[in-house]
C-alpha cells in the first residue's frame, strides 16, 4: 500500500526535477523552441529526445513483466482510432502551450517556482477540464 | 555546451532533465502499469478522469512536480523566470485545459509515453499540438504581441 503512493511520488519528483533541469519551467525557453521561423532555441528537442529514449527501452522491459511491480495489472490506453477529438484537442492545446510557454507538466510543477502565475494557469486549466466534463456530461 | 548557431540552447541541462522525465515515466509504467500523463493524472486528483491511477496516487505525482521542481532550483540557485500576465494565463490555461481532455493527453502522455511507443494516436496528437504551438506563437509575433515580460 505504501509503495503504491511512494511509487508516484518518486515519480513525480523525478518528473519535476528533468522539467527543472531541462528549462522547460522556463516558458521563454517553450516558447523558444516554438519560436521556429525566430530565434529558435532547440532545447526541449533534446528533453523530449532523452525522455522518449529512456521510454523506448521502458516499453521493452514492460512486455516481460506478467504484472507491474506494485500493482496487479497493467492499465496502457489500446485505442489507435484517429478522432476528430484527438486532433481539435490537440490543436487547442497546442495553441495554449503557445500563447503563454506552459503546458500541464510545468504549470503545476511552477507552482514551486512562481505560485502568483502557476496558480492562475493551474486554475484555468483545470476549469478548462471542469468544462470538457460538463460538455460531454450533457452531450451523453 | 552550446550549439553552433543557438548560443541560448542548452542541449545537456535538456537532455539531463529529459533523462529524469524519462525515468519517471518507466518507473510509472513499470511500477504503476501507468501512463505519466500529468493532465490526465492532474484530472484523475481532482476526480474528472475515470480511469488509471488510484486517487491517492495521482494526488503523490502530482505533489511532486513542485517537490522535484524545487529541489532543482534550490540546488542550482537559478533566478525565477519571467511568466505571462494573469489574463493571458487564464486563456492559455482554459485552452489546455479543454485541449488536453479532449485529445486525451499533453507532452508528457502523448509526447513522451505514447510517441515511445510509436502510438499512432500519440505521433499525430504530438505533431499536431507542436504544429499549432508553433502557428500560434508565429502569429503572435507578427502581430507584435509580446506575452512575456
Amino acid at each position: 500500500m505504501i509503495a503504491r503512493t511512494l511509487t508516484p511520488l518518486v515519480s513525480g519528483t523525478l518528473f519535476g526535477a528533468g522539467l527543472a533541469l531541462g528549462g522547460m519551467t522556463d516558458p521563454a525557453r517553450v516558447r523558444g523552441f516554438l519560436d521556429l521561423f525566430g530565434d529558435w532555441d532547440p532545447t526541449l528537442a533534446f528533453v523530449m529526445g532523452g525522455a522518449v529514449l529512456v521510454m523506448v527501452i521502458a516499453w521493452r522491459i514492460a512486455p516481460r513483466m506478467a504484472e507491474p511491480l506494485f500493482e496487479r495489472s497493467f492499465a496502457i490506453p489500446d485505442r489507435r482510432d484517429l478522432t476528430p477529438s484527438l486532433l481539435g484537442g490537440s490543436a487547442l492545446f497546442g495553441i495554449g502551450w503557445g500563447i503563454a510557454g506552459l503546458c500541464p507538466g510545468p504549470g503545476v510543477a511552477a507552482l514551486a517556482i512562481y505560485p502568483p502565475a502557476a496558480i492562475v494557469f493551474v486554475a484555468a486549466m483545470l476549469t478548462g477540464m471542469v468544462l470538457v466534463r460538463l460538455f460531454e456530461g450533457r452531450g451523453k | 555546451m552550446t550549439i553552433l548557431g543557438y548560443p541560448d540552447a542548452a542541449p545537456l541541462a535538456g537532455l539531463g532533465g529529459g533523462v529524469l522525465i524519462g525515468l519517471a515515466a518507466a518507473i510509472m509504467l513499470l511500477g504503476m502499469g501507468r501512463i505519466a500523463g500529468v493532465s490526465g493524472i492532474a484530472a484523475r486528483a481532482v476526480g474528472l478522469g475515470g480511469s488509471g491511477i488510484a486517487r491517492g496516487g495521482a494526488w503523490a505525482f502530482i505533489i511532486g512536480l513542485p517537490l522535484g521542481a524545487a529541489i532543482v532550483t534550490l540546488i542550482s540557485d537559478s533566478p525565477v523566470p519571467e511568466f505571462a500576465g494573469s489574463g493571458t494565463l487564464i486563456v492559455a490555461g482554459l485552452l489546455v485545459g479543454i485541449g488536453t481532455r479532449l485529445g486525451s493527453g499533453c507532452t508528457s502522455g502523448h509526447g513522451v509515453c505514447g510517441v515511445s511507443r510509436l502510438s499512432p494516436r500519440s505521433i499525430v496528437a504530438t505533431l499536431t499540438f507542436i504544429a499549432a504551438g508553433i502557428a500560434t506563437v508565429a502569429a503572435m509575433n507578427a502581430l507584435g504581441m509580446e506575452v512575456l515580460p
